[in-house]
């Protein structure tokens, strides 16, 4: 008897649609943001991550709309991110109904609004999403640094550290993607997941570039995830979150079934 | 009608266990009818109280003094069924050791403890702290609020102190998470859950719906 790890799919969304692609064989709709988060939430997801890629601001009207939608029906723990600048959006977003934020552009900006964000919804809301790429050439002791926009731009600051500090102002929780696996289907970055689930008490999510199963698995034993974040490999059909779950519990993990 | 009055005095997110009530309360055909506020009044004439609590309990004490909280849950206590929710359970203790000691409601008889920094489980593996995620709750003695709730269910939890108790008699429910700490807790017309029902899918629906019924006999 012991904590589940967790399994949160993550919807990317543009202007109240699910992008990224989603293909379901019976599903009325498959760009539906909402009734593919019921469909994630009946099939066992422990979680669900809503990630707003929406490009333009008067857009987000759009995604609350959406975030209250999956939270009327959806009666598991929601995170949503992507574009969080302010308290008043924090306050917007838990308003709708999320239960956590996650943060990432504007806290390499002003980490203060991590430490203000946490000091006035509390750190059980504030998830820091970090975007990591390694920076070490091969031989070196291996090295990573946050980027923002997307992965578009280095900051120069180093991750472990900057995991170290947004823990310290008051995030409760770390969405860690590694931007060399993103997309790549290779597995997570192990050790950059191991190196950050050390360096900090609280959980971790691992997150980019699950192709699999077995990198589910890998992930939390080896990179000692607390939680695998994953898109395409739910989207496309390639497996249930029941498979996946039942898989990681026949490995020796414990889930929620 | 069924009138349920979810406490607001401030302290973060109420909308999800609202929303998780009036699911239920349409789910299972009862009209039901949910009320977010701290006003004394409208609180009077619920026939059900949640007293739910996120964030800090330094804060959350404040804010409940301020706003007479503590006084309105306890009038509810005494007439109708009350659920209290994580750090509203805590609320209802006599001290919690966060932020170097507060003192809480003192309505029900325990001490509200941190994890620690070292929080090993049996095989000496580190556990993080916040206690966050699907953990199991073993069911010490029955409660109109466990009926169809299997045994050993998972809850979503998300905190770092706990509750513990001298009275066992209290106790409805514990959780292992490198130490055992009381899930759930039990007094008259007050049910109180360190995890969060209204995210805890199925069986947090289900706990949810027994207390839209219950008439706060234990």
């Amino acid at each position: 008897m012991a904590l589940a790890k967790r399994i949160i799919p993550c919807l990317d969304c543009d202007n109240g649609r699910v992008v990224k692609g989603v293909k379901f064989v019976d599903i009325r709709d498959a760009g539906d943001p909402v009734e593919i988060a019921k469909r994630y939430c009946d099939a066992g997801a422990d979680e669900i991550t809503f990630l707003d890629i929406t490009a333009s601001h008067e857009d987000r009207a759009t995604t609350v709309h959406t975030v209250e939608a999956i939270a009327g029906q959806v009666f598991i723990p929601l995170t949503v991110g992507g574009g969080i600048r302010t308290l008043d959006d924090i306050r917007t977003m838990l308003n709708a109904g999320a239960d956590k934020v996650a943060i990432n552009t504007a806290a390499v900006f002003n980490p203060e609004f991590v430490r203000q964000a946490a000091e006035r919804f509390g750190s059980q809301c504030i998830v820091v999403a970090v975007d990591a790429k390694q920076v070490s050439q091969p031989g070196e002791p291996p090295k990573w640094e946050i980027f923002t926009h997307g992965g578009r731009r280095a900051t120069g600051i180093d991750a472990i550290e900057w995991v170290k500090r947004m823990v310290d102002y008051g995030a409760g929780e770390i969405l860690l993607t590694s931007m060399d696996r993103d997309g790549t289907k290779m597995g997570f970055d192990i050790a950059l997941n191991k190196a950050v689930s050390n360096a900090v008490q609280v959980p971790i999510i691992a997150s980019g570039g699950v192709g699999n199963l077995q990198h589910l698995v890998d992930g939390i034993v080896d990179g000692e995830a607390d939680a695998v974040l994953a898109a395409s490999i739910f989207h496309f059909g390639e497996y249930s979150v029941e498979e996946a779950k039942e898989y990681m519990q026949e490995h020796g993990i414990e889930v929620r079934l | 009608m069924n009138k349920i009055a979810v406490i607001d005095y401030g302290m973060g997110n109420l909308h999800s266990v609202a929303k998780a009530v009036e699911f239920v309360g349409r789910e299972s055909g009862t009209p039901t009818e949910v009320i977010v506020t701290a006003d004394a009044k409208l609180i009077a004439n619920a026939d059900r109280v949640i007293f739910p609590g996120v964030g800090a309990i330094r804060d959350c004490m404040a804010e409940i003094r301020r706003l007479n909280v503590g006084e309105i849950v306890a009038d509810a206590m005494k007439s109708k069924p009350v659920l209290a929710i994580c750090v509203g359970m805590q609320a209802l203790m006599q001290r919690s050791e966060e932020n170097h000691g507060v003192d809480c409601l003192g309505l029900l008889p325990g001490e509200v403890r941190y994890f620690g920094d070292k929080l090993t489980d049996p095989t000496g593996a580190r556990l993080k702290v916040p206690h966050m995620g699907w953990n199991q709750v073993v069911q010490t003695r029955e409660h109109p609020l466990w009926k169809d709730v299997p045994d050993n269910s998972r809850f979503y939890f998300v905190h770092s102190y706990y509750v513990q108790t001298s009275r066992q008699e209290l106790v409805t429910g514990i959780t292992h998470y490198g130490t055992e700490f009381v899930a759930t807790l039990a007094a008259g017309n007050i049910f109180a859950t360190q995890f969060h029902p209204e995210k805890s899918q199925t069986a947090g629906l289900t706990l949810l719906r027994n207390f839209l019924q219950w008439d706060g006999a234990a």
